[in-house]
C-alpha cells in the first residue's frame, strides 16, 4: 500500500508538471491578453480598398500602443470593399469618431498593422460605430507601376517641347 | 547473384509481414483500449513508470537545449544586430521541431527500451505463457496499459520539455547575454500562435502513440532468448527513431 500511494504521489506530481507547463506555454507565450478574462471590449468596423497583407490578429494601434486587434476580414459584394473588424480594449473607450485608420506595414518586412491617429470629435467610437476616414494599404507593385508609368509618359511628353522650342 | 537476389525478396517479404503483424496488433491494442482505461490503476502505474521516472532525464536535457539554442542563436542574429529576434527563432523551434522530436527520442530511448526489455523479459521468463494459462489476457493485464501510459505520458513530457527548453534559452539569452528581456518575451509572444503549441502537442501525442506501440510491440514478439530481449531492445530505439523523424515531416507537412 505504501509503495502504491509513493507512485500515485509521484504520477500526480508528474502530471500536474505536464499540465502547468501546457498552461504555461498556452497562457504565456502567446498573444492571447485580449482574450483571456472575459469579452473586455467593443468592436468597430472600417472599409478599405486594399487591405494588402492584413490578417486577423494583426495589432490595432494609437501612437505605437497596441490598443485592440484585427477580429476579421470580410468582403462586401455591394460595395465593393474590404471589411475590417477590429476589437479595441474596453479601456481605451474614449476614441474621438472622426479619428481615421491606416494600414501601416511594420519595418521593412514586418507584418501590416492598423493605426489610428485621433480626430478631434467631441464623442467616442461606440460598438458597432464605422471609421468614416481610412487610408488603405500601400501595394508595393501598385507605387512601382505608378513610377514607371509615370517615367515612360515622361519619355513620351519629352521630344515633343524640344521640337517646338527650336 | 540470384542468391543475393532470393536474400532481398525474402527480408521485403519479412519486412511486410512485421508492418503486417504490428498493423494487427495496433488494432488489437485500440480494440482493449477502452476496456483497459476502466482499471485506471494498471495505467497509472505505467504512466509513473514511463512519464515520471523518464522527468529527469527530459527536463535536463530540454535546458541544455534551450541554452544552445539560447546561444547560438544569440551569435547568430548578432551579426545582424537584432538580438531581440532571439525569442521569435528561440520560441519556435523548441515548440514546433525540437521539442516533440527530441522528447520522443529521449522517450524511445529511457522508457522505450524499459517497455521493450520488460516485455522480452516477461516472454523469456514465460511470465506471459504463464498468465495465458491462468486464464488472464496478457494483452488486457500488460501490454495495453503499458501502451496507453506511454501515450498519455508523452504529451506531458513534451509541454515540460517545451517550456524547460524557454527557460534554458531565456536564462542564456536574458541573463547571461543581456538580451532585453522586454523585447524576448514581447518578440516570442508577437511570433507564437496557439496554432503552434496544438502542432507542438499533436505531434507529442502522435510520436507517443508511435514509440509506445513500437516497444510494446517488440517487446511482446521478442524471440524469448538472452539474445532476442537484446535485439527487440534494440530494435525499439532504431525504428522509433526512425519512425520518429519520418512521421515529423509527413505531420510538419500536413499542419504547415
Amino acid at each position: 500500500m505504501r509503495q502504491s500511494r509513493a507512485i500515485d504521489v509521484s504520477t500526480g506530481l508528474f502530471v500536474l508538471l505536464g499540465f502547468a507547463a501546457i498552461l504555461f506555454l498556452v497562457t504565456q507565450i502567446t498573444n492571447r491578453e485580449f482574450s483571456l478574462g472575459g469579452d473586455d471590449s467593443y468592436r468597430i468596423q472600417a472599409q478599405f480598398e486594399n487591405v494588402g497583407g492584413l490578417k486577423p490578429g494583426a495589432p490595432v494601434s494609437m501612437a505605437g500602443v497596441t490598443i485592440g486587434r484585427v477580429e476579421s476580414i470580410g468582403y462586401d459584394m455591394q460595395l465593393f470593399k474590404a471589411v475590417v473588424t477590429l476589437r479595441i480594449d474596453s479601456r481605451y473607450n474614449d476614441i474621438p469618431n472622426d479619428s481615421d485608420a491606416s494600414i501601416f506595414t511594420a519595418g521593412l518586412l514586418g507584418g501590416q498593422y492598423i493605426g489610428i491617429s485621433p480626430g478631434g470629435s467631441e464623442d467616442a467610437f461606440r460598438d458597432g460605430d464605422r471609421v468614416e476616414f481610412v487610408q488603405d494599404a500601400i501595394v508595393l507593385e501598385n507605387l512601382i507601376s505608378k513610377y514607371l508609368f509615370s517615367q515612360a509618359s515622361k519619355q513620351e511628353a519629352e521630344p515633343a517641347p524640344q521640337d517646338t522650342t527650336e | 547473384m540470384s542468391g543475393l537476389l532470393r536474400e532481398m525478396i525474402e527480408s521485403l517479404r519479412e519486412f511486410l509481414e512485421r508492418l503486417g503483424s504490428m498493423t494487427r496488433f495496433f488494432g488489437q491494442v485500440l480494440w482493449l483500449s477502452p476496456a483497459t482505461f476502466m482499471r485506471f490503476r494498471l495505467v497509472v502505474e505505467q504512466v509513473y513508470n514511463t512519464g515520471a521516472l523518464s522527468l529527469v532525464i527530459i527536463m535536463t536535457c530540454g535546458l541544455f537545449v534551450g541554452m544552445v539554442l539560447g546561444l547560438q542563436g544569440h551569435d547568430l542574429l548578432q551579426r545582424f544586430g537584432s538580438e531581440d529576434a532571439l525569442g521569435t527563432g528561440a520560441a519556435l523551434s523548441p515548440l514546433k521541431e525540437l521539442g516533440p522530436v527530441v522528447t520522443a527520442l529521449l522517450f524511445a530511448g529511457r522508457a522505450g527500451t524499459a517497455l521493450a526489455s520488460e516485455l522480452g523479459l516477461m516472454r523469456a521468463t514465460d511470465q506471459i505463457s504463464a498468465m495465458e494459462v491462468m486464464a488472464v489476457d496478457p494483452m488486457r493485464r500488460v501490454v495495453v496499459p503499458r501502451f496507453l501510459g506511454g501515450v498519455i505520458a508523452m504529451p506531458l513530457l513534451t509541454a515540460i520539455f517545451i517550456a524547460v527548453a524557454l527557460y534554458g534559452v531565456q536564462l542564456v539569452g536574458v541573463q547571461f547575454l543581456g538580451v532585453d528581456q522586454g523585447q524576448f518575451w514581447s518578440q516570442m509572444r508577437g511570433a507564437v500562435e496557439l496554432d503552434d503549441i496544438r502542432e507542438g502537442l499533436i505531434k507529442g501525442v502522435v510520436f507517443g502513440i508511435a514509440c509506445s506501440l513500437i516497444a510494446v510491440f517488440e517487446g511482446y514478439n521478442a524471440q524469448p532468448t538472452a539474445e532476442g530481449v537484446g535485439r527487440a531492445t534494440t530494435r525499439t530505439v532504431v525504428i522509433s527513431a526512425v519512425v520518429t523523424l519520418v512521421l515529423d515531416y509527413i505531420l510538419t507537412a500536413i499542419m504547415l
